[in-house]
């Protein structure tokens, strides 16, 4: 685990270093791919920003209203750089707020902006993995498998490799996907009218195959974990979050009909 | 569309979501798999590895002895700046708290330091609270410290509830952290 990086005199700290980095490789590839399905890739850039900013100034101020008091004493620590003086759940809160204001402002359709952006979640997935293996975090059960990594006292299961394995095999899987197959080409022939037969596929069909994908590689990976949270029986909450958060990408998405439509 | 036609329709999904209800099943964590609280490592959710160091005015202070007690284990050196910049905020919160239970074992890291800047600099700072002298570097160590400062919060029951890798931590963030560790078991 490499906490820290060291570059010279610079200390400089791998976890938000590493999501940081594939927040900007995530953008870059979001621009060419919305380019080339015909999105506005400056209004996907500007909703991202606005986005984590909102994110950030949420987080803070969710944060200093659970603790009032301890803010009332020092009003400068609302302007801190700290990390752990921000509560996630305000963030993601705000940030979706502050997505969909924009967005609708900006005339941007619900589906098809979440396509454009999946290839910024689908690296930001890498980039949360390689944090977690910098930092030590979501790390494994022990074992006495013979990949079994020292860590924290122990010899674990080395989940945050299992994870980045899982994340860059989605982020390459969707690349695939999406550059070879019926979403750009019948999408292209079908706005432009160049092949009558063709079938325009039904927008978030990528993100929501990125979430399936992503949600069955979590409930997967947090099975070998050594920090789940538990509910009774030994079952990790974990999971059947993942479970139901593929269930209903699965079902309600009706996936099987439209896959044997674009397959036609 | 009935059950039958929606099975044909959905059989892969289905398919899918029934091996990862089992997979849920198969690997249900075994008792004791999942908690690091019993294990010493210097990382939230593990016991705090133990350790004896003599203070700056000769006592001898002992981790373990302060169980039951919400620790701040704070490891610094005079030359780092952000050290400095959250002594007065430790301070502050030590003069708060400390009757409630709380402790500050704000362990110097003397074998990157000077010793004989720790006194003007206590002096300087008005601290009271204990200040362990890591003379060996063993403890900077153990506690796989390789940025100053970094924090390390103690719950009662002796394992470590949050990490804190670099600074200035803020008065707030103290202060939030140790209220919630005080209320804990109560």
């Amino acid at each position: 685990m490499f906490p820290i990086l060291q570059l010279g005199p610079l200390a400089l700290p791998a976890a938000p270093l590493s999501m940081v980095l594939s927040v900007w490789l995530g953008l870059s590839l979001t621009e060419k791919f919305a380019r080339k399905r015909g999105l506005n890739a400056d209004a996907l850039y500007n909703l991202t920003f606005i986005a984590l900013f909102s994110g950030i100034l949420g987080a803070r101020l969710f944060f200093a209203a659970q603790n009032f008091s301890a803010f009332v004493q020092t009003p400068l620590s609302l302007f801190s750089r700290e990390a752990g003086s921000l509560d996630p759940f305000g963030g993601f809160a705000s940030a979706l707020v502050a997505a969909l204001v924009y967005g609708r402002r900006a005339g941007l359709k619900f589906w098809s902006t979440l396509d454009g952006l999946t290839p910024l979640f689908a690296v930001a997935a890498v980039g949360l993995a390689v944090s977690r293996l910098a930092s030590g975090a979501a790390f494994g059960m022990e074992t006495s498998l013979p990949w079994g990594v020292e860590l924290w006292g122990a010899v674990r299961h080395p989940t945050q490799v299992y994870e980045i394995g899982l994340a860059l095999a989605i982020l390459l899987g969707l690349g695939w996907w999406s550059s070879t197959d019926f979403l750009t080409d019948a999408r292209i022939k079908a706005d432009s009218g160049t092949d009558s037969n063709a079938e325009k596929p039904a927008d978030g069909q990528l993100f929501l195959l990125f979430v399936a994908l992503t949600a069955g590689a979590q409930l997967f990976v947090e099975g070998f974990r050594g920090d789940s949270m538990l509910l009774p029986g030994g079952i990790r909450a974990g999971q059947v979050v993942a479970w139901v958060v593929m269930a209903v990408v699965l079902l309600k998405a009706g996936w099987s009909t439209d896959f044997s439509r674009m397959r036609g | 569309m009935d059950f039958r036609q929606y099975f044909r329709q959905n059989w892969g999904s289905l398919l899918v979501l029934s091996l990862a209800l089992v997979w849920i099943w198969f690997s249900r964590a075994p008792e004791g798999a999942t908690t690091g609280g019993q294990i010493p490592a210097p990382r939230a959710g593990f016991l705090a590895p133990a350790f004896s160091l003599s203070t700056l005015d000769g006592r001898e202070i002992a981790l373990d002895d302060l169980r039951g007690q919400v620790v701040l284990i704070n490891i610094w050196a005079t030359w780092c700046p952000p050290c400095r910049a959250e002594m007065p905020a430790m301070q502050k919160v030590y003069e708060d708290y400390h009757e409630q239970g709380f402790e500050i074992l704000a362990v110097n890291s003397t074998v990157q330091d000077t010793f004989s800047q720790l006194d003007p600099f206590v002096e300087e700072y008005g601290l009271t609270f204990p200040i362990p002298l890591d003379r060996s570097g063993d403890v900077t160590r153990l506690y796989q410290v390789i940025s100053l400062p970094t924090s390390f919060f103690v719950g009662k029951d002796g394992v470590i509830r949050e990490v804190v890798v670099g600074g200035p931590m803020d008065e707030a963030l103290l202060r939030t952290r140790i209220e919630k560790l005080l209320q804990e078991g109560r």
